[in-house]
C-alpha cells in the first residue's frame, strides 16, 4: 500500500531530476531571501547558477547546529514573518533552543509525509493511534498527529507519561497503535504486565512507532516481544520537520528516507568528504521544498549508512541503516572510542537484564554501567546476580574493548524519563 | 515432604531495606520466624522464614520488591562443635557442594537451613544417615 504511489514508486532517474530541479531552485531562493546564506555562498565561491548536477551539492557550504543558534530567533527565516504559520523549537543542553519555522505548506507537506509513513508500515483509517509523545514546541507529538488525522486514524493525543491513564486510553478505546520512544515503550510493557495484564490478550496493539532516540536491534526486539506489536523505526529531526523523514516500511530493514524533499549524503564526520552507498558516516541533509526555513547540507550528526539494494516494497527512495549514534555522543574513554548505542545493544542482548540502564563516567575515566536486572532474573541466589555481573563486563568488554564496572539494581530502582531518555551522565573530572 | 520454603529480597546497599520490608510483612500480618542475610561481594539477599508464604510472596511483589522463593532443607544436628561438619561431610562425600549455609539453635535444637542444587537426592543421603530433616510445619512451630 502506497499513500503516493507515484512519487514513493517514482523511477530514480526521474527522482533524481526533480531532486536537482528543486535543489537550484532552494539554492536560488536562500541565496536572494537569507542573508545569512547570501554570505555563506559568497565565502564558498558558488552562485546558484554553478549547481548543474545533484554532484555539485558538494560545493554548497554545510550549515551547523552552531549556525542555527547563531542566527536564533528568525536570521534563517525565508519567508515574510506573516507567512509563518507555526513555531516549533529543537532544545539543546545548554543556552537557547534553536527556533524551526514553518509555513502553512510546509505544515502540510509534513503531515503528507507521515502519511507516506504510516501508510507505509500497514496503517489504515481503521487504525486507533495513541500519540504518547510530547505535545507542545517539540515537533515529536504534533507533526505525526497531523500525518495520521490525514490517514484517517482516530488520534488520541495522550502526551507523555502517566501510564495509568495510558493504560486505560488503550483498553477503553481499542488503541492499535502507538508512538513513543523506546525507552518508554519498554517502561510501559513493564508497567502492563506489573498489572497482571497480557498485553496478546487484554489489549487491541498491533504496531509500535518508535522513535526520538536512537536505539538498537535488540530493543526493537525486547519492545515487540514484551507487547506482541510490530515495532517500526521513525527518524526525524524537528530541523527538517520533525518524524517522517525516514521510516522503516513494512519489511523493517532500513529505512525510506523521502529524497524527493530531501537530498541526503553520508559525509565523514572528521574531514567532511562525502562517502559511498555503504560506508558509515554522518547524514547530510538539505531540506528541497521547505518554504519557511529551508536549510543547505545541514549536519545532523546522526551516524549512519545507506543501503543501496533495491527494497522489496517497490518504494525507490533510498533506506538509512538504523542511526547508530550521534557524532557528538561519542564517549573517549581511555583513549578508546565509543557509542552508548554499542552498551546498549550488549544488555538489550542479555535476557536476564531489564531495559533500563544508565552510563556514568566519573572520576578519571571510570565507566560505570548501571543497568536493573529483570524482575524473572532473580532467583534468590546471590551467586547467580555474581555470575551475572561478570557476564554483562565480559560481554561489553567484548564489545566496547574497554573494561567497565557494572552495577546490577533491582527492577524499577533506577530512574525513568518519559521524554527523551538521558542515559548518559558524564561527571568526569579530566 | 515439601522442602522448607523461604523467601529471598534483593537487597540494595541500603540500611533501611530490611526495616522497609518487615514493615511490609507486619502490614500483611505475616509472622517472620527467622531471618537470615546472605552477603556476596556487594549483593545482599536477605531470606525470611515466614508463617504465610503464599500471601507474604504475594503482596511483597505488589509492593516493588524483587523477592523469590528458595527451597531450602532444615537439617536438625546436635548443639554442639562438629554439627556443621557432619552435614557437610555427608555431602561432600557424594559431591554435592553447598551454595548457602545459616544456622540457629532455638529451645536448645539446632537447626541448619542448607541451599543445595539437589534438593532430593541430598534429602535422601542425610535421612538414610539417621539426621532428622523438619517439615515446615515444624519449623514454623519450633
Ligand atoms: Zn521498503
Amino acid at each position: 500500500m502506497y499513500w503516493q504511489a507515484e512519487i514513493e514508486t517514482m523511477p530514480r532517474p526521474e527522482l533524481e531530476a526533480l531532486q536537482l530541479r528543486r535543489l537550484q531552485e532552494v539554492v536560488r531562493r536562500v541565496a536572494t531571501t537569507v542573508p545569512f546564506y547570501r554570505q555563506a555562498l559568497a565565502e564558498a565561491g558558488v552562485s546558484p547558477d554553478d549547481i548543474r548536477s545533484l554532484a555539485d551539492a558538494r560545493r554548497l557550504p554545510f550549515t551547523t547546529n552552531a549556525d542555527l543558534r547563531a542566527n536564533y530567533p528568525d536570521g534563517l527565516l525565508a519567508i515574510p514573518r506573516q507567512q509563518v504559520t507555526r513555531l516549533h523549537t529543537s532544545s539543546g543542553t545548554t543556552g537557547k533552543p534553536k527556533a524551526l519555522f514553518f509555513s502553512r505548506r510546509d505544515v502540510d507537506q509534513a503531515a503528507e509525509l507521515i502519511a507516506r509513513c504510516l501508510v507505509m508500515t500497514g496503517c489504515t483509517a481503521e487504525d486507533v493511534l495513541q500519540n504518547m509523545m510530547t505535545y507542545g514546541l517539540f515537533t515529536g507529538a504534533l507533526v505525526l498527529h497531523y500525518g495520521a488525522e490525514k490517514v484517517g486514524m482516530l488520534v488520541i493525543p495522550a502526551g507523555p507519561g502517566n501510564s495509568e491513564r495510558q493504560l486505560m486510553l488503550m483498553q477503553d478505546f481499542r488503541t492499535t497503535v502507538f508512538h513513543t520512544t523506546p525507552s518508554y515503550a519498554l517502561y510501559l510493557a513493564e508497567f502492563i504486565r506489573k498489572r497482571g495484564l497480557d498485553p496478546r490478550k487484554d489489549l487491541a496493539l498491533r504496531k509500535g512507532l518508535v522513535g526520538a532516540e536512537a536505539h538498537s536491534e535488540e530493543t526493537r526486539r525486547k519492545i515487540e516481544e514484551a507487547l506482541g506489536i510490530d515495532a517500526y523505526n521513525s527518524y526525524g529531526l524537528s530541523e527538517m520537520n520533525g518524524p517522517g523523514v525516514a521510516f522503516e516500511c513494512e519489511h523493517k530493514s532500513g529505512l525510506h528516507l523521502w529524497e524527493d524533499q530531501y537530498l541526503l549524503e553520508i559525509i565523514d564526520p572528521v574531514t567532511g568528504v562525502p562517502l559511498a552507498d555503504g560506508e558509515r558516516g554522518e547524514l547530510v541533509l538539505t531540506s528541497l521544498t521547505r518554504e519557511a526555513m529551508p536549510l543547505l547540507r545541514y549536519r545532523t550528526r546522526d551516524l549512519t549508512s545507506v543501503i543501496p539494494a533495491p527494497c522489496p516494497c517497490g518504494r525507490t527512495h533510498r533506506r538509512l541503516a538504523r542511526i547508530t549514534g550521534r557524532s557528538d555522543d561519542m564517549l573517549v574513554v581511555r583513549g578508546v572510542n565509543l557509542y552508548p548505542q554499542q552498551i546498549e545493544r550488549v544488555l538489550m542482548s542479555i535476557p536476564e537484564l531489564g531495559s533500563n540502564y544508565l552510563i556514568h563516567l566519573r572520576g578519571l575515566d571510570e565507566l560505570t554501567v548501571k543497568v536493573e536486572f529483570a524482575a524473572s532474573g532473580f532467583d534468590g541466589r546471590v551467586e547467580n546476580l555474581v555470575r551475572l555481573e561478570e557476564r554483562v563486563v565480559e560481554k561489553l568488554r567484548a564489545e566496547i574493548l574497554v573494561k567497565p564496572k557494572v552495577e546490577l539494581s533491582a527492577p524499577g530502582t533506577l530512574p525513568v524519563s518519559e521524554g527523551k531518555a538521558k542515559r548518559v551522565v558524564d561527571e568526569r573530572v579530566l | 515432604m515439601k522442602p522448607v520454603q523461604l523467601l529471598a529480597v534483593f537487597a540494595e546497599n541500603k540500611p533501611d531495606q530490611l526495616a522497609r520490608v518487615t514493615r511490609q510483612l507486619a502490614d500483611a500480618g505475616v509472622n517472620i520466624h527467622w531471618v537470615g542475610i546472605a552477603d556476596v561481594q556487594k549483593f545482599g539477599v536477605i531470606r525470611f522464614l515466614v508463617d504465610k508464604t503464599d500471601l507474604a510472596f504475594e503482596w511483597l511483589k505488589q509492593h516493588d520488591v524483587t523477592v523469590s522463593r528458595v527451597e531450602v532443607l532444615a537439617v536438625e544436628v546436635e548443639d554442639r562443635p562438629g554439627g556443621l561438619h557432619q552435614v557437610a561431610a555427608i555431602l561432600a562425600g557424594d559431591s554435592i557442594s553447598l551454595a548457602n549455609v545459616s544456622g540457629f539453635v532455638f529451645n536448645h535444637r539446632a537447626i541448619l537451613l542448607l541451599e543445595v542444587p539437589e534438593l532430593e537426592r541430598a534429602r535422601r543421603l542425610l535421612t538414610d544417615r539417621g539426621l532428622h530433616l523438619l517439615s515446615e510445619e515444624e519449623m514454623l512451630s519450633l
